[in-house]
């Protein structure tokens, strides 16, 4: 295809033409004095801004005076440059390397219910494993009839599922049970994302292998380097598990454990096993370092709590917050999301005095069980301080409780599972902070 | 007419039942049986002894093998020190793996010593996740070894003990008693109360995230923030 200009026009930007492509020289170092000037711009934060300037009406931008990149210039998609903020971050005091560690999703500049894939937080126990699938294998075994050695392949054959889950390190907000810490959205609840997940269902792996009449709990282990595992009960496992492959429109992103990763819908993350290896049928839970020294929940009494596998139901206002304050008083949306480990999210409730007096938000849809769900509510602000906080409900009926209520029945020494109300202090110029009421 | 409430209730669990039956069907319907699709392989009994590294508080999967406090002295040296500290007091952030204190205490550290509630997983987890750097890398015995020394720098076991197959699961752990493995959760009762919940004079900022220097930027290159 060739692109002609309308007779007599010239280019006030370059054109950007594939290597290789013919062209009189003279265009050429048109050509790159432009690139040269394009990528000053975008170096110079005051000649970006005057670009902005000649690009607003009455005056046409350079990108609307020339032609683009053409198809395959990106093989893989990337976002556009000006979104380079936003990215996965870490809190590099939190742990001792950065293989055994955590990144958190921008939830701030989140849009809809799907996390990217990009974006999607990460948590590894011994970092993140280059898996070739040619190579990987699913051994099933156990308390079964025929145990099963499957490649990656075995397993695409099977019948497939895609469901929309959420999924959530039990750790998220773990950093704020004594006090409010950490000033940004991002760090205070970026351990979650929300994805379509497609692969088989487990219950239909456990049957082709068929399971003994005194199977009760089933080891599910990755590849890496940790060989991550954990026990679960069987009838979590006939019920909605999937030994998952697809990841919003592609296969697993190594984060996410490619080439094969168990969701578990609703349950704490780190039972969802990334690089998922082995599966093994038993009579009772194997009580692995993951689930007695870690993952367990010591209360105030001194005893601990373990298989707290349930996410209960939490929401938390996306803006305002901390990393995107509010300019000026007038008309706002609030936005947020509400998610459950119990099925759906039934209505979330805003405040703007601190708990005081609730006004129902509006639940953007989809509304889908153990998936991300959006609220919004409009809201005239008037400029002056406010409290905000944001309170689901699930369709149990269960109510996300306030920091207060958590820390009187577990005590500040539990870690995990912090699903308390968020509240954000919006000052009267629009900036917002991360604080905790009575 | 006294009847009819049992009535309601008979046809009510007839119903439910029904349903149940239902659901049953269609999910026994959904699932074949074994060997319906007929994908994979067998493995063999080495493959499954290869990759089956799970070992239970009843020392199933404990392969042969033993260790002493002693050997365990040497190979913790070599291989666990580093991190760990020469008696698991741990380096940098590294974790602690003796003492951690009272855990009705102020922040308490939980370790092998005040937490773990079974030896066996102490094994377990060496075998399958340590030298962090280079899982996979012991040999049983060296395992032993090192699980042995563990315990004995938390004073579980005497100067004396040989750690094996049969020996670890006998460990009587401090804390074996102080988990509640069941959920006893919903433990909060919040209630979706709209309007004059509580007293506005009650409603406090007790903490605030501002000024405490502990989040990193969320704009720009990643921030390289010191351990503190």
């Amino acid at each position: 295809m060739v692109f002609r200009l309308p007779p007599g026009a010239r280019p006030a930007w370059p054109l950007q033409m594939a290597d290789g492509e013919p062209g009189s020289g003279n265009r050429r170092t048109v050509l790159k004095q432009g690139l040269l000037a394009a990528s000053g711009a975008m170096l110079m934060p005051g000649l970006a801004r005057a670009a902005s300037a000649e690009a607003a009406p009455p005056g046409d931008p350079p990108w609307s005076q020339s032609i683009g990149p053409g198809v395959v210039a990106r093989t893989y998609g990337q976002p556009s440059d000006f979104e380079k903020d936003v990215i996965r971050r870490n809190v590099p005091w939190l742990t001792a390397t950065p293989e055994s560690s955590v990144s958190f999703t921008p939830l701030q500049d989140q849009p809809g219910i799907i996390t990217a894939n990009g974006l999607f937080f990460e948590r590894y126990h011994a970092g993140r494993p280059t898996v070739d699938p040619a190579g990987h294998r699913l051994m099933l075994h156990g308390l079964v009839d025929r145990p099963l050695l499957l490649t990656v392949d075995d397993i695409k054959r099977f019948p497939s599922v895609s469901r929309i889950h959420f999924i959530e390190c039990p750790a998220n907000g773990g950093m704020e049970w004594r006090a409010a810490q950490l000033n940004s959205l991002q760090f205070t609840h970026g351990m979650v994302g929300c994805a379509e997940w497609t692969g088989v269902k487990l219950s239909t792996v456990l049957a082709e292998a068929g399971l003994k009449t005194n199977a009760k709990w089933v080891l599910v282990e990755g590849a890496d380097g940790a060989h991550m595992d954990r026990s679960l009960p069987l009838e979590k496992c006939l019920d909605d598990c999937i030994v998952a492959y697809g990841q919003n429109g592609e296969a697993l992103r190594p984060e996410q454990g490619y080439p094969l990763r168990l969701i578990v819908p609703g349950w704490q993350g780190n039972v969802n096993i990334k690089w998922l290896r082995r599966i093994e049928v038993g009579d009772q839970p194997w009580f692995t370092r993951e689930e007695t020294a870690k993952y367990t929940e010591l209360m105030a009494d001194g005893k601990a709590r373990g298989f707290t596998w349930l996410i209960f139901a939490k929401s938390v206002i996306t803006f305002p917050c901390p990393e995107k304050p509010l300019k000026g008083a007038g008309l706002y949306e609030i936005r947020g999301f509400a998610w459950s480990g119990n099925g759906r999210v039934q209505r979330v409730d805003v405040s703007f005095d601190g708990g005081v007096n609730w006004t129902r938000a509006q639940l953007e849809g989809p509304v889908l069980p153990k998936a991300l769900t959006r609220f919004t509510l409009e809201w005239r602000w008037d400029g002056k301080p406010v409290l905000l906080q944001s309170r689901a409900v699930d369709e149990t009926g269960f109510v996300q409780p306030t920091i207060a209520e958590l820390r009187a029945a577990r005590g500040v020494n539990g870690v995990y599972n912090n699903n308390a109300i968020q509240t954000w202090q919006v000052k009267a110029d629009g900036s917002v902070f991360n604080v905790q009421l009575a | 007419m006294s009847n009819s409430p049992r009535r309601a209730r008979i046809a009510a669990s007839v119903l439910c039942a029904t349903a149940l039956l239902v659901v049953a069907a269609q999910s026994s319907a959904a699932e074949k049986g074994a060997g319906y699709y007929g994908y994979g392989t067998a493995p063999t009994g080495q493959e499954i002894a290869g990759w089956a590294i799970a070992v239970r508080p009843d020392g199933q999967g404990l392969p042969p093998g033993r260790g002493s406090v002693d050997e365990g002295a040497n190979v913790y040296a070599e291989q666990c020190a580093a991190c760990h500290g020469t008696f698991g007091e741990g380096t940098a952030r590294y974790p602690k793996l003796a003492g951690g204190g009272n855990l009705t205490g102020d922040r308490p550290e939980p370790t092998v010593g005040n937490y773990w509630p079974y030896a066996t997983t102490l094994w377990d987890y060496i075998n399958r996740a340590m030298p962090f750097p280079a899982p996979r890398t012991l040999t049983p015995n060296q395992v032993y070894a090192i699980t042995a020394y563990v315990l004995n720098l938390n004073d579980i076991v005497p100067n004396d003990f040989v750690a094996d197959r049969n020996t670890l699961p006998k460990v009587q752990m401090p804390n074996r008693d102080g988990f509640n493995w069941t959920d006893p959760r919903p433990d909060t009762k919040n209630a979706a109360c709209m309007s004059k919940c509580q007293d506005p004079a009650s409603v406090k900022i007790m903490s605030t995230a501002e000024g405490k220097d502990l989040t990193p930027r969320t704009t720009g290159p990643l921030d390289a923030m010191r351990p503190k």
